[in-house]
């Protein structure tokens, strides 16, 4: 394996999962409507970095899926069922507060996912790698932001309601 | 003068044309009309007064016979109308004295209103506020007000809500009608505040309307406009609506792109501009930063792109191009097609940068105008009764939370400051949570006006909510509140309220109110009395008694900031036209346009907000915005269109808008009590395309329900020339005059919020009323 296959890899990877988190999130709080939206919006973002990704490894004959995994169909219904049921009780705010923790940290790893390939694309003059990760990074870095926001913005209630 | 025995302003809405020429004075034309059987020699005295029944601020002066309300009259020397009334403005008043007012406040008791006296009402409220305060803090109290009180009641509720409880949960109405104008002004100049006037409409050589219904939303402005369209040099109209309505009949070229995509025709509208190099490149260079990144994010939005998105004809894309390219003197205004719409602040945002690129800014005839809805939603916006601070304050800034610590003599943690003002949107989900248990609703109608009613009743209707609601009258909201307090309204109180285009309007006390009703005002500062809330060094947080000293203590809140009012008096607005803000000593006379010479208020120790991710809604940190904007200057912010959240799908395959028509305001309850207003719309309907009623096989007065995922309205079809594909319906309808507070069990309602779908524009959290899907189906066949 070279370091570009390594670092194409790790990026795929984290964007693929990155995918199906987002969904997941999505669908266990579908009654804060801001957080079920716009994580399917952001979904959407990675999901077309998969597609991306696995456009460029087929250059370097690598077999990279080129679709995310979405969360099984009838987990997702149950989840929103239970959303719907617990959404009157102050503690899925704190539910909420750690699923976007726990976002915040995986897109951070992403980030940094990216900053390798776009090193090792600059060591290795692959200017299409470098121009993916100038397209792609700046759309991972605003998951990141969005989570730190929601963060920011729900935690006073969810905590000072407990 | 009109002889008011004539004046059918239901037939003709827009009454006689009095054409003007471009840069000349727009001519007076009073309009008087008297109640039945009232003389002008029975009138005892005309009070000076402004429209409170949209936001247009049309000043006028209020007969008074006997004690009561006998009629109105234009005033002739104001500068937002020059004597012109408007239907509602003309017929509105009579809900003053309608028999249903509250006239005593009332009481939840073994599940039925009763009345009571004041002091059991209010010591009602007080007990709950002290307990919570105790066992849950001050985020288990929240406040949600409106755009149809007085200056002097948003910033005295201001000041009780953020000093007083301490909390963070405030927000108005305006969040359904204003917010992305606010929103929009914020992320490209740095601060709210309206930059163009109304007399722009003057000289101005090209209109563009965004989704603004002008002729129905604030119908004085459309004589304007239509007066100059009379006149020699008439202006061009661009039209961006998917209705054929009486303004697109009226332009140069109408736009009608399917709803959810307003942004995608803005972005090619921008890639037109710069294709063609039809921009101010020394304007864009002296006065703004971003401009890179707009012309890289628009580069592939060709016409035939987003004719493809929008399904309009890409030749009248370009068209509509030219037209922008090609005006000298462009005025842009915006409302709610596309504030209520997907990606509304994106797509308004978009607006300023054509002005922006194309230069048009603070010249006669050049500008902004992002409108709003309500009649004092600006100041809502300005006292920070609205989800920001007051004096357009950044609650990220510590030396403004500083200022308001100092005017308020309390200590700068009391002030939440922690996070932006919590939404509407988001205090509804905190009550639904059960994590906020008081919610204190004054002057609005949420049971009607927000979307998705069955959660929104479900919501209020909930045990360990204790809501409270000041009104005037019997609504669908006092229906499931706790407590219901009446209020006093326009003519019955005196106080200010500022229009659409920073026209500050004194309105006097006319008459009694009835019954026990109270000013606002009273009864906010009643409240902070009885709660004792004192500022740090234990004297009265609320100092101000009356409407007077309250406008006084604001006037030092908004010194300095850009809404100045320092310059304003009673005294001064008494007997005069309405005065544009800045006033201040070095502007006496008010400030008709903002940004003259670029002097934006965007520097970043200045700025009301350092902005939000036009996609996410994700706060931009300060230091990111020093890096980016150290000089102030306006902010070019581009976006990328996304795909609405619900679209037309096989199972709902129309698009649901709502809007309003020009005979009715809100949910009605003061129209709806006119009666030459709501006998000319007394009831809901259906409007659809000549095609779409085909396909369906449906008629003229057929009744229809409109279902979509969350509810059915049903009403009955009026054909009209709107956009395949969409169905309009209009808000107003509820049921506090058929079955009171809800449609009977599982039967389709009334109001069009039964359908809507709760999402909204992450970055304004304005609610999206203008993308769901819906399925129609007939219901029964109009009688022939």
């Amino acid at each position: 394996m070279n370091g570009i296959d390594y670092a194409l890899r790790r990026i795929h990877s984290g964007e693929k999962s990155i995918v199906t988190e987002l969904l997941r999130i999505a669908e266990r709080h579908h009654v804060d409507h801001e957080v079920h939206y716009v994580a399917r919006d952001l979904a959407e973002w990675s999901r077309e970095h998969v597609r991306r990704l696995a456009d460029q490894g087929a250059r370097y004959d690598l077999k990279l899926d080129a679709e995310a995994d979405e969360p099984r169909a009838s987990t997702e219904r149950l989840r929103a069922t239970v959303s719907t049921v617990t959404g009157r009780r102050p503690e899925p705010g704190i539910q909420l507060l750690e699923d976007l923790a726990h976002l915040y940290l995986q897109a951070s790893d992403n980030s940094l996912a990216w900053e390798m390939l776009a090193q090792i694309a600059q060591a290795r003059h692959e200017k299409d790698l470098l121009s993916l990760t100038a397209q792609c990074h700046p759309q991972n870095l605003r998951q990141i932001r969005w989570a730190n926001t929601m963060i920011k913005t729900q935690t006073p209630q969810a905590l000072s309601s407990l | 003068m009109n002889d008011s025995y004539g004046l059918d302003r239901i037939a003709d809405p827009w009454g006689e044309r009095t054409p003007y020429s471009c840069g000349d004075e727009w001519p007076q034309r009073v309009d008087e009309f008297l109640g039945e059987g009232v003389r002008s020699s029975d009138v005892d005295r005309w009070v000076q007064s402004a429209s409170l029944l949209h936001s247009n601020g049309d000043a006028m002066d209020i007969a008074v016979a006997d004690g009561r309300i006998v009629g109105v009259r234009g005033r002739a020397l104001d500068r937002v109308n020059r004597g012109r009334l408007d239907p509602k403005d003309i017929y509105g008043w009579q809900s003053n004295a309608s028999p249903d007012r509250l006239t005593q406040p009332l009481i939840r008791h073994n599940g039925r209103l009763a009345p009571v006296n004041w002091d059991t009402a209010m010591a009602r409220i007080v007990d709950r506020s002290r307990e919570l305060l105790a066992e849950h803090g001050p985020s288990s109290i929240g406040f949600y007000t409106s755009g149809q009180l007085f200056c002097e009641d948003y910033y005295t509720l201001t000041t009780l809500a953020r000093a007083g409880i301490g909390t963070d949960h405030l927000d108005g109405n305006t969040r359904l009608c204003t917010a992305t104008a606010a929103e929009a002004l914020k992320e490209t100049f740095g601060c709210d505040g309206q930059p163009a006037s109304y007399s722009d409409v003057d000289y101005a050589d090209t209109i563009a309307l965004f989704g603004h219904n002008v002729a129905e939303t604030q119908p004085v402005l459309w004589m304007r406009m239509l007066d100059r369209l009379a006149g020699r040099e008439p202006p061009r109209l661009l039209v961006v609506d998917p209705r054929r309505t009486p303004v697109a009949e009226r332009a140069t070229v109408h736009l009608a792109p399917r709803p959810g995509t307003n942004l995608a025709l803005m972005n090619a509208l921008l890639h037109h501009l710069i294709e063609t190099g039809s921009i101010d490149n020394a304007y864009i260079a002296e006065h703004t930063v971003g401009f890179d990144e707009l012309s890289k994010q628009v580069a592939g939005c060709s016409a035939e792109w987003a004719a493809d998105v929008c399904r309009v004809n890409a030749d009248d894309i370009r068209r509509a191009g030219e037209l922008l390219a090609s005006a000298e003197r462009l005025l842009c205004t915006v409302l709610q097609g596309f504030y209520q719409s997907h990606q509304a602040t994106a797509a308004a945002v978009q607006v300023n940068n054509l002005a922006l690129v194309r230069g048009m800014l603070g010249r006669p005839g050049c500008g902004v105008l992002q409108m709003n809805g309500q009649p004092t939603a600006e100041n809502t916006r300005e006292c920070g009764a609205n989800g920001d601070l007051p004096g357009f304050r950044n609650w990220e800034n510590d030396r403004h939370i500083a200022q308001l610590a100092e005017l308020w003599n309390v200590d700068p943690l009391q002030i939440p400051h922690y996070g932006p003002p919590t939404h509407a949107m988001q205090i509804f989900r905190y009550a639904e949570q059960g994590s906020l248990k008081m919610l204190w609703i004054s002057g609005t109608n949420p049971a009607v006006s927000l979307p998705e009613l069955s959660r929104v009743r479900s919501i209020l209707g909930q045990d360990d909510v204790f809501v409270v609601a000041q009104d005037i009258f019997p609504t669908e909201t006092t229906e499931l509140a706790d407590v219901v307090l009446p209020a006093a309204t326009w003519g019955e109180k005196t106080g200010t309220f500022t229009n659409a285009d920073r026209t500050v309007h004194l309105s006097e006390k006319a008459i009694e109110p009835p019954g026990q009703a109270r000013p606002d005002l009273d009864i906010f500062i009643d409240y902070a009395r009885r709660m004792d809330f004192r500022d740090k060094d234990g004297a009265p947080l609320i100092r101000w008694k009356d409407a007077e000293s309250a406008f006084s203590a604001w006037q030092r809140c908004s010194a300095g900031r850009p809404c100045d009012y320092s310059g304003l008096t009673y005294e001064k607005l008494r007997g005069s036209s309405g005065i544009q803000w800045p006033c201040t000593e070095t502007s006496p006379h008010g400030t008709e346009r903002l940004y003259t010479k670029g002097d934006f208020r965007a520097a970043p120790d200045d700025c009301e907000s350092y902005g939000r991710d036009l996609a996410t809604g994700a706060s931009v940190e300060e230091t990111e915005y020093r890096a980016l904007n150290p000089d102030g200057k306006a902010i070019i912010k581009a976006a990328q269109y996304l795909p609405p959240h619900e679209d037309a799908s096989d199972e709902f395959p129309y698009q649901l808008i709502t809007g309003r028509t020009i005979y009715q305001f809100h949910t009605r309850t003061k129209t709806g009590r006119a009666p030459q207003l709501n006998n000319a719309a007394p009831d809901v309907w259906v409007e659809l395309s000549n095609e779409d009623a085909g396909a369906l096989g449906a008629r003229e007065g057929d009744l229809l329900d409109v279902t979509s995922p969350r509810g059915t309205i049903r009403g009955r079809l009026r054909v009209s020339n709107l956009r395949p594909g969409t169905v309009f319906v209009p808000f107003h309808y509820g049921y506090w005059d058929t079955t009171g507070a809800a449609p009977p069990d599982d039967e389709p309602g009334r109001a069009a919020n039964e359908a809507t779908i709760t999402d909204w524009d992450p970055v304004s959290k304005q609610p999206l009323f203008k993308t769901s899907a819906v399925r129609l189906s007939v219901v029964t066949e109009a009688q022939q």
